[in-house]
């Protein structure tokens, strides 16, 4: 029952059908000056199943998808790791902390024209920009949220007789898990935005590529489809992440 | 179970405190807060720095860590995983232990037996009540088997009625077990319920160790007579008894009848705040009822307290300042005062 209950379309819908409707109207009757630059939703859909059908659009998303996934979950891995031996250990915390609080502000796109002279262009060069995106946030965050576990629970595990690896394990990891997974959430969105932009200015494919070609074709309706991918991907890891986060922390907060 | 020693113990609080506490007994340590309670807590536990020794049983254990010093501990705010259902709290330290899963069932099926917590396994710690979640607190540090427990005023966050229930039941299961035990608390009346003996302290030094009544009784100084609330102490010079265990006692020209079943009484003593006292006659025979005129007044936040003066001796009594104003009493003022039966204790 609650599982058909799930399916049914929420009254979220109802805004999102409005405005399409409102936007085929506006475009059907060229209440928009210049034709081209706007055209209706259904020419949008169309042109998207066009694009899947003729496989440029899977090719493109493809692409896209595994240097998101490679560059996030290098990067998140590493910035798990690092954040949680700051964490844990003070005198690490007060090494490293300066350091990356002096790089972690640097926009991420700022990275690019060092890595394209360091790495050149090539498949590397969005991993790498992804993986610097992915990396200092989610370090900064999981270093917070071990570091700011309630000591009672600490004290109350070493006093029962547990070494530092379980206590780390056991009480400090999970219960570091909310603030982890918010730095996770932000960041699954953030690397979607940054990889369109680092194939935009470098890569000649995906979805940021084809962003590029459909503006020097003047095809509107491909960047629209380009950016309705880019929005459904974007709000899709969001999503991931915050199902991942209540499955894991839903029974106990 | 080992006797605990302090030899000599200081540190940032705490100065050179002495201490022996015996095989199996429950000691509390009473003062108020800030006086270095936890502190001593933690510098048994092994959990704070310290000069001195601590033993236990004649043994130096000051260089053996934390996790292996035997020791069971209920902190103030339980410090229960919030992420771990009861059952996983309950077995954490059994795990630790590395027991086999029959020790472990058994063991568990004891706690669950002993605090009557069966029902609340499969539950997290935000879906338990103040009352059901000093039980598992109280199971998880004694499932696995500590040689010495300790208490630091677990009952704090309960309503008065709950926490009179937990400590005549803590009490009951701690000597079941025959654990040695140290119990934090600011509280006398807390205290004197769960304590074999009361170690009170202040400003980071031991003022007395002694018995509770020695305590009421014969207070150590003015440091002990103030923390415990100045009580009145009448020197009683002869008494009968009524039967029923009451007694009726001639004590320093007020006649008193009181609950006694010892031997000799040659005191009675009772706090400020269990004195009744008011403006009108109050209704009903006239056992405890005695007139005198208020002398002195002097205010402690939402608390007065009052001295009347009888005939006789000067009695010390304490109440809230609405009363007093609600009752219009002030300095001058002649007023009755009431020493109900169950607040006065004998020695």
């Amino acid at each position: 029952m609650n599982k058909l209950k799930s399916l049914k379309p929420g009254w979220g819908i109802l805004p999102i059908a409005t405005f399409l409707a409102v936007w085929e109207m506006v475009a059907r009757l060229n209440l928009f000056p210049g034709h081209f630059f706007f055209p209706p939703f259904s020419t949008v859909v169309v042109e998207f199943y066009h694009l899947t059908a003729n496989g440029v659009l899977g090719e493109n998303f493809l692409s896209s998808l595994v240097r998101v996934l490679i560059g996030f979950s290098a990067g998140s891995f590493a910035g798990l790791i690092i954040g949680v031996v700051m964490g844990w250990k003070e005198f690490i915390n007060k090494g490293l902390s300066p350091i990356i609080s002096l790089i972690y502000p640097i926009p991420a796109l700022g990275w690019l024209p060092l890595l394209m002279l360091w790495i050149g262009i090539n498949e590397m060069l969005p991993i790498a920009i992804i993986f610097i995106c992915s990396f200092f946030p989610v370090c900064y965050n999981t270093a917070t949220g071990v570091r700011s576990v309630d000591r009672n629970f600490v004290q109350a595990s070493r006093m029962l007789g547990a070494s530092e690896f379980r206590i780390l394990a056991t009480v400090a990891l999970p219960l570091a898990i909310p603030t982890i997974f918010t730095g996770l959430r932000l960041e699954s969105g953030m690397a979607w935005r940054v990889i369109i932009a680092a194939e935009m200015v470098a890569i000649p494919t995906g979805i940021g590529a084809l962003l590029m070609k459909a503006e020097s074709l003047i095809r509107v309706d491909i960047i629209i489809v380009c950016l309705m991918v880019l929005s459904v991907m974007c709000l899709s890891f969001e999503k991931f992440f915050i199902y991942m986060e209540h499955k894991l922390t839903g029974k106990w907060r | 179970m080992p006797t605990i020693d302090l030899r000599n113990i200081s540190n940032f609080i705490c100065r050179a405190i002495s201490l022996k506490i015996l095989s199996g007994e429950l000691l509390v340590l009473l003062g108020p807060t800030g006086s270095g309670k936890t502190t001593l807590l933690n510098i048994i536990s092994g959990l704070t720095p310290y000069k001195g020794s601590v033993l236990f049983d004649d043994e130096p254990i000051d260089k053996i860590s934390v996790g292996r010093r035997g020791i069971g501990y209920l902190f103030q705010n339980l410090a229960l995983f919030p992420h771990l259902d009861v059952r996983s709290n309950i077995i954490y330290g059994l795990l630790i232990k590395k027991l086999g899963q029959d020790q472990i069932e058994a063991r568990l099926d004891e706690m669950c037996n002993l605090l009557s917590i069966r029902h609340l396994m499969g539950r997290y710690p935000k879906d338990l009540s103040g009352g059901e979640r000093q039980r598992v607190a109280l199971a998880r540090a004694i499932a696995p088997s500590p040689r010495i427990l300790m208490l630091d005023e677990p009952f704090n966050s309960l309503d008065v009625k709950t926490r009179k229930y937990l400590r005549i039941e803590f009490r009951n299961i701690i000597k079941k077990l025959g654990i040695t035990t140290i119990f934090v608390t600011h509280d006398f009346k807390e205290a004197e319920e769960m304590g074999d003996r009361l170690a009170v302290i202040d400003c980071g030094k031991l003022e007395q160790v002694a018995t509770p009544q020695e305590i009421f009784f014969s207070p150590n100084g003015d440091k002990v007579a103030n923390f415990l609330g100045s009580p009145n102490i009448f020197d009683c010079d002869n008494y009968e008894a009524l039967g029923n265990g009451l007694v009726k006692a001639s004590c320093e020209g007020l006649t008193i009848i009181t609950v006694w079943e010892g031997g000799k009484l040659n005191k009675i003593a009772i706090s400020p705040e269990d004195i009744y006292v008011s403006r009108n006659e109050p209704p009903g025979p006239s056992i405890n009822r005695f007139r005198g005129t208020i002398v002195e007044e002097v205010s402690h936040n939402s608390m007065v307290t009052i001295k009347i003066r009888t005939k006789t001796k000067d009695i010390l009594a304490r109440i809230r300042r609405e009363d007093l104003i609600a009752e219009n009493l002030t300095t001058g003022s002649d007023v009755f005062f009431i020493l109900p039966l169950r607040s006065l204790k004998g020695a």
